[in-house]
């Protein structure tokens, strides 16, 4: 019986956070004011948790959450303005009460708008992805604090102070101007690529992929390259949120556990996806121009693991190049502990191991330390290989090949950018491990 | 309407001194511009005329005081705008047409609302 009424609640909890995050893009634009909005949405979710265990989950919950909040905002309205010295004008209650959305010209679609707004350039970037991902992908602080590697006091605390910058400075929720938005987009790039993240390894532990985030992750990617169809960073977010994406079906057991790169049936991952991937890279590596950004190196790193027949024919020598390029524009301790994998794959679990001593502690916990162990498996693999473990790997990577993939092959511009010699990677590795 | 207070951040220059004649100019033409925004204004002394006050313990202690600014940096307080703007944004556009602002740097900051 408790049982009973817990799944129901949970079911009801879970739907109510997720089409709350989408109803608030929407009514923020229609009341112009993201704490009445918020307030409103806050309300009808209150009464949705009260009502839906007892009638039900409606056959439309979005809708039945739009028109609640709606109506909340206007009682909100109502009893602000009965109160003297409001600065909320009664004249909003009638805008609200014949409610017709203002017509899109620049950003057509509610979150995507919204998401532009939300990064402002007078908050700081940190601030304006954490802002969004709070407002209007509904992730909690302490989701945010996971993908954002900070913890959750300090991510409240940014997310009051900007609350109190925006009421104090009357920083208006005006939709960026077309000339405004490229100024933004790293921010908005942030702010979809954490949303995906915090998706595909969710911090709270209950499920290990989150659908709906990684979902509108990948919806929200597609929308921004097709809003800024020339700009490279866009390419490159779609590109590597659809070459993470296309391994996620292989990503976890019956039981919805983790099954670890070298255990996954790569038979089930998406080639389509993969394909595609690639391609977007391949343009976005061309549209700018060899210099590559963070998300480009990511999904490069992603196109190698993608495009590898087996865990054995991976070219871990080109993922090390491609981690210490990463490190040296995007220091993180994540992509540094990456970086001990790929050097204990590409050279020795001893390397790995001695690499992994010398990795600076993690700031945040050791969650990502645990999901991915160096050296786990290897010492009894390590023998089959053949003695020149390059070798192997160039095999199973012209196994594996397209004619798209050969193109990211040979044209990867950042090659030039560091010195050629590859097959030297273990004696590098001491001198780039100790950052910081 | 909410205030804001653009304070100019500049060289720390005496604008009484000829050169600084076509500069303060440039200043009074933003007055100008912009009269209906402005509601007080300033330009201050170089910080070689201003004087730290400090009283020591707590109130009543104490009176101490001390030559020469606060602290020394490249850029001084050389002046300051009451602005009145609609929202952050106006106040940022007008901000934006004082010569500190690509002279220096204009630091604006919103006004609390006396009741």
């Amino acid at each position: 019986m408790v049982a009973r009424h817990d799944t129901a609640h949970d079911t009801v909890a879970e739907t109510v956070r997720v089409e709350g995050a989408r109803i608030l893009a929407t009514l923020i634009r229609a009341v112009g004011d993201v704490q009445l909005a918020e307030d409103a949405v806050q309300e009808a979710t209150l009464a949705a948790l009260d009502a839906w265990p007892v009638t039900g989950v409606p056959p439309q919950p979005r809708a039945w959450l739009a028109l609640t909040a709606r109506r909340k905002a206007i009682d909100i309205l109502r009893r602000e303005r009965a109160r003297p010295g409001k600065e909320r004008d009664g004249l909003r209650v009638i805008e609200l009460a014949s409610y017709e959305l203002p017509p899109d010209d620049v950003v057509d679609d509610d979150v995507l708008r919204l998401i532009f707004t939300c990064c402002h350039p007078a908050l700081s970037p940190a601030t304006r992805v954490a802002l969004a991902l709070r407002t209007l992908c509904g992730l909690s602080p302490a989701q945010i604090a996971g993908v954002l590697l900070t913890t959750e006091a300090a991510t409240t605390r940014r997310l009051t102070r900007a609350r109190q910058k925006i009421a104090a400075a009357h920083i208006p929720y005006r939709v960026p101007a077309e000339a405004e938005l490229a100024a933004r987009l790293p921010a908005v790039c942030g702010v979809i690529h954490s949303l995906y993240t915090a998706g595909h390894a969710p911090v709270d532990g209950r499920a290990a992929y989150d659908v709906d985030a990684c979902a509108e992750a990948l919806r929200l990617a597609e929308l921004l390259h097709d809003l800024l169809p020339e700009q490279s960073m866009p390419v490159a977010v779609l590109a590597l949120l659809l070459l993470t994406q296309a391994r996620s079906p292989a990503r976890l057991d019956t039981a919805g556990d983790v099954v670890t790169l070298d255990q996954q049936d790569r038979g089930r991952w998406d080639a389509v996806a993969i394909a595609r991937g690639i391609e977007l890279l391949n343009d976005s590596l061309r549209r700018s121009h060899g210099q590559a950004d963070a998300y480009q190196l990511q999904a490069a790193i992603a196109a190698e693991h993608a495009r590898a027949a087996s865990y054995d024919g991976t070219d871990w020598a080109e993922i090390l190049r491609l981690y210490d390029l990463l490190l040296s524009i995007a220091p993180s301790h994540t992509a540094g502990l990456a970086r001990v994998v790929a050097a204990s794959e590409a050279a020795d679990p001893a390397t790995g191991l001695a690499m992994l001593a010398e990795l600076p502690p993690s700031p945040v916990g050791t969650r990502f330390a645990l999901n991915c162990s160096p050296a786990k498996g290897r010492t009894q693999r390590q023998p089959e290989n053949s003695p020149n473990p390059s070798t192997g790997r160039r095999r199973s990577r012209s196994d594996s090949t397209g004619s798209d993939v050969e193109r990211y092959s040979s044209g990867w511009p950042c090659r030039r950018r560091r010195r050629s010699g590859g097959p030297e990677v273990p004696g590098d590795v001491p001198s780039t491990g100790r950052t910081s | 309407m909410p205030q804001y207070l653009a304070l100019t951040y500049t060289a720390d220059v005496d604008w009484w001194a000829p050169e600084q004649a076509s500069e303060l100019a440039d200043y009074r033409q933003f007055a100008v511009d912009n009269a209906d925004c402005i509601r007080a204004s300033a330009v201050l002394h170089p910080t070689s005329t201003a004087t730290v006050v400090r009283v020591a313990g707590a109130r009543g202690g104490d009176v101490v005081i001390t030559d020469g600014p606060y602290a020394e940096t490249k850029e001084a307080l050389t002046g300051y705008y009451l602005l009145e703007a609609a929202d952050l944004e106006e106040a940022v556009a007008i901000a934006a047409q004082l010569p500190a602002a690509w002279g220096g740097a204009v630091e604006v900051r919103p006004v609390i609302a006396s009741k």
